[in-house]
């Protein structure tokens, strides 16, 4: 019976984590430029990543797998918004311009909003 | 001391480490390899220099148990966004946005905590990062509205803590 539990449970995180990761994939297609393609790769190895996971820890139940597929969320997590920004300043710098609306928002730190004109030369 | 400290608290996590890693506790040869590599891992990061609140920001582990069901929380409400606008659920669509915002962490550990947390949570992506503002790319304006209210920037602050007098960014940049 617990298995029976269990097993469902597993089912649900994975299927929810593939419905997301088709919508990541897709969103890789549909989307129209890097830079916007990058929030759907982020979706895949944030939420997508952790679905699947946590479905194959009620798997292993408590045992060191789990600790281990623990750990591997950990290192994706940290390591994952390092490449995706070094990805976007690559973009960057290799003169890929994102086609973006420019907008500068009102600094909530400070009364004085920040300058106008901060994403001049990265029109597209 | 803060570096005997550090190298402490490094040879411990280590050693937790490589025992999840390894599972084997009753084999004295695995345990003795174990052990000659956590000693070499601590010895080549004090020669290096790691040894300090940057390299291993072991005071920041309770706040950072704090602060990160936050942050999954605010991951799992992005991920519901973005995917909304790739699919076009109830009229949602990307609409891409570039700006900046100012980050007022002192320490290099929490502008980089922070300016993670901005990539992590989809929809948005830290670009570039000069002195104390980010370039962000937001795909959705709910994404632009989470981060324009600065709460994120608030949290960050309290996790990299008050206290700290060593690891400042140099003025000019980091």
């Amino acid at each position: 019976m617990i298995e029976l539990v269990l097993d469902a449970v597993t089912a649900l995180f994975l299927l929810a984590g593939c419905i997301l990761l088709l919508i990541g994939g897709f969103g890789l297609l549909r989307l129209p430029d890097a830079f916007a393609r990058l929030h759907a790769a982020g979706m895949i190895d944030t939420l997508g990543l952790a679905l699947i996971l946590v479905g194959l820890m009620f798997q292993a139940g408590l045992t060191l797998v789990t600790v281990k597929l623990g750990l591997i969320a950990v290192f994706v997590l940290y390591t994952s918004p390092v490449v995706s920004h070094a990805l976007a300043r690559a973009a960057l710098a290799g003169g890929f311009r994102p086609g973006a609306r420019h907008v500068v928002l009102p600094d909530p730190s400070s009364p004085k909003s920040l300058p106008s004109g901060s994403g001049e030369g990265r029109a597209p | 001391m803060i570096v005997f400290l550090h190298a402490v608290s490094l040879t411990f996590a280590l050693s937790v480490l490589w025992i999840l890693l390894s599972g084997y506790l009753d084999h004295a040869l695995l345990l003795y390899l174990g052990a000659v590599s956590v000693v070499l891992c601590v010895v080549i990061s004090w020669r290096m220099g790691l040894l300090d609140r940057e390299g291993h920001p072991v005071e920041l582990v309770f706040r950072g148990l704090l602060y990160w069901p936050w942050l999954g929380k605010e991951i799992v409400l992005a991920n519901i966004d973005v995917a909304k606008a790739i699919i076009g659920w109830g009229g949602a669509a990307p609409d891409p946005t570039m700006f900046d915002v100012r980050a007022s962490q002192k320490t290099a550990v929490g502008l980089v905590t922070y300016a993670n947390s901005i990539t992590l949570t989809p929809g948005t992506v830290t670009v570039a990062a000069e002195g104390d503002r980010l370039t962000i790319h937001a795909l959705t304006s709910g994404a632009v509205e989470g981060l324009a209210g600065g709460e994120m920037d608030r949290r960050v602050r309290w996790f990299e803590g008050t206290r700290i007098s060593d690891g400042r960014i140099p003025e000019g940049g980091a």
